[in-house]
């Protein structure tokens, strides 16, 4: 009773209160971070240093009007945010934050859940989420959202294609589709899959920016050609909802890249014997440091490149990406027949 | 007993939605209720305990497939009305045949299910990827390809009309 009811409910509070406080200090970082890059100061009013500009943008959105346009599809623009929210958050289900403890005398896993096929519903989940941008956009009854619309889902169906490629030749070195099988492999490797599969990772990593619509891929907000992309027409908190989404999903692809490709809760080279006293730190401790470290870089890429044009992104998707991640399968799979 | 109530359940939700789906108004509307409809067959798949096939049911149809009705619904131009060629009659001809042979196959289907009850077969294994895998590539190794040719051949089909000059 105690196991199956209540401890996972309790994880499942405490995930999405961690992703929602996460996502709000994510953007003060974010803001903090490009002025930095571009010497400036960022927010400094509310707050030591602007620490507390998250509840005030929060109170800011709850208490804006919340518009409906005059001739929109009401339900389903009453839904689209929530249909790109709820893929976001349901995804952490799977994902393993740490070995696992006893506390109380009652186990706790490490995970909300561990089914034997946790890697294809992340991705399966992350498909349900493209249906919140493309309806949100098309029951506007706006041209720019739909024009910013049609762009994403063209680039997230394309995107997809790459990212599920280098899945696969992770599934290929771990033989198992399980989150936790996935961490245990590296374990027993002694190696992360990062090293073993670089190029994967790079194909990953950018595919995982588009996948978000994160600079520099981040075509369907494209301000100087869409004024504000898919959510122009959206205002107070359904506008929250969407940008709620959108680093949800941030964090979601960061505890994926952790957790494949990072090796999870696992200390840095867990097979070299001194380097064992690092067990000392908690592996919840390591997966939080490295999924940080994931989402910094994602705050660092948006502060130094700039956007690609629509027809380049397409090109580097289906010319360059997907024919390197298939490329890669094929080689992993010789390698692991030769050797 | 929790497994009837949740069978009746996703049952009903398929059928619900599979009504909505050809009386909703809006074609965007349609296609949403499809979406709903093509997950509620997933939860039916994991009360089978077919993980994998409930996941891929996901990834295939849900979120891929359908995304790619919701483009094409999108980007044709709806508000037109009904072509003035169309014949009601000879539609509802056509809708009588069709339901004729639907009828036919459900009957044909309960009959056969009535005549030979259904053997219980062993029970899924934890793992049942990897026996799907060996069912796909080793014992229906060559009908998995001729399906794929299949799919290629429509694929480079769809390429040469869409595409007047290659």
């Amino acid at each position: 009773m105690v196991e199956t009811i209540i401890v996972p409910l309790i994880q499942i509070v405490m995930v999405i209160v961690a992703v929602l406080v996460t996502v709000m200090y994510i953007v003060l970082l974010e803001r903090k971070v490009q002025a930095w890059v571009q010497v400036r100061l960022g927010p400094m009013r509310v707050g030591y240093h602007g620490i507390l500009q998250p509840l005030a943008d929060v109170l800011k959105l709850f208490i804006k009007e919340d518009i409906t346009p005059a001739r929109a599809d009401t339900w389903v623009f009453t839904a689209a945010p929530l249909i790109a929210l709820v893929p976001a958050l349901i995804a952490f289900a799977v994902i393993p934050f740490g070995k696992g403890m006893t506390l109380f005398g009652v186990t706790v896993p490490g995970h909300i859940a561990d089914i034997n096929v946790g890697l294809l519903y992340i991705v399966a989940v992350g498909s349900i989420g493209i249906y919140g941008i493309i309806l949100g956009g098309w029951s506007s009854n706006s041209k720019y959202p739909l024009l910013a619309s049609l762009r994403s889902s063209a680039q997230l169906i394309s995107y997809e294609i790459a990212v599920t490629m280098t899945l696969v030749t992770v599934i290929m070195l771990s033989g198992t589709l399980s989150m936790v099988g996935i961490v245990n492999a590296q374990a027993e490797r002694g190696w992360w899959f990062a090293f073993l599969q670089p190029v994967a990772f790079f194909i990953f990593f950018v595919g995982g920016l588009a996948e978000t619509n994160r600079a520099p891929f981040d075509m369907p907000e494209a301000e100087q050609e869409l004024v504000g992309g898919f959510h122009t027409e959206y205002s107070g908190m359904r506008f929250a909802f969407f940008f709620l989404a959108e680093y949800a999903n941030m964090i979601v692809i960061s505890s994926v890249a952790t957790t494949v490709f990072f090796g999870g809760w696992l200390p840095p080279f867990p097979n070299v014997e001194f380097l064992s006293f690092l067990d000392v730190v908690p592996g919840w401790a390591w997966f939080m440091l490295k999924t940080f470290l994931v989402l910094y870089v994602f705050l660092w890429v948006r502060a130094t490149l700039p956007r690609y044009r629509y027809d380049q992104l397409m090109r580097l998707g289906w010319k360059w990406l997907i024919p390197l991640a298939i490329l890669n399968v094929v080689v992993t799979g010789f390698i692991k027949v030769l050797v | 007993m929790g497994e009837a109530v949740a069978f009746y359940l996703a049952a009903a939700l398929i059928l619900g939605f599979a009504v909505l789906v050809i009386t909703a108004r809006s074609t965007v509307h349609s296609v949403m209720f499809l979406v709903l409809n093509f997950l509620s067959v997933a939860g039916l798949y994991v009360l089978l305990s077919a993980q994998f096939l409930a996941v891929i049911q996901v990834l295939v149809y849900a979120g891929g497939i359908v995304v790619l009705y919701l483009f094409v619904v999108m980007l044709v131009s709806l508000k037109r009305s009904a072509e003035a060629h169309s014949d009601p009659k000879r539609l509802g001809r056509l809708g009588v045949v069709l339901s004729v042979a639907v009828l036919a196959e459900f009957v044909a289907i309960a009959a056969y299910g009535w005549a030979t009850p259904a053997a219980v077969g062993p029970g899924l294994q934890a793992s049942n990827v990897e026996q799907l895998g060996r069912a796909l590539y080793m014992d229906y190794l060559i009908p998995f390809e001729v399906a794929s040719m299949l799919l290629l051949v429509a694929m480079i089909g769809a390429i040469v009309l869409a595409k007047r000059e290659l």
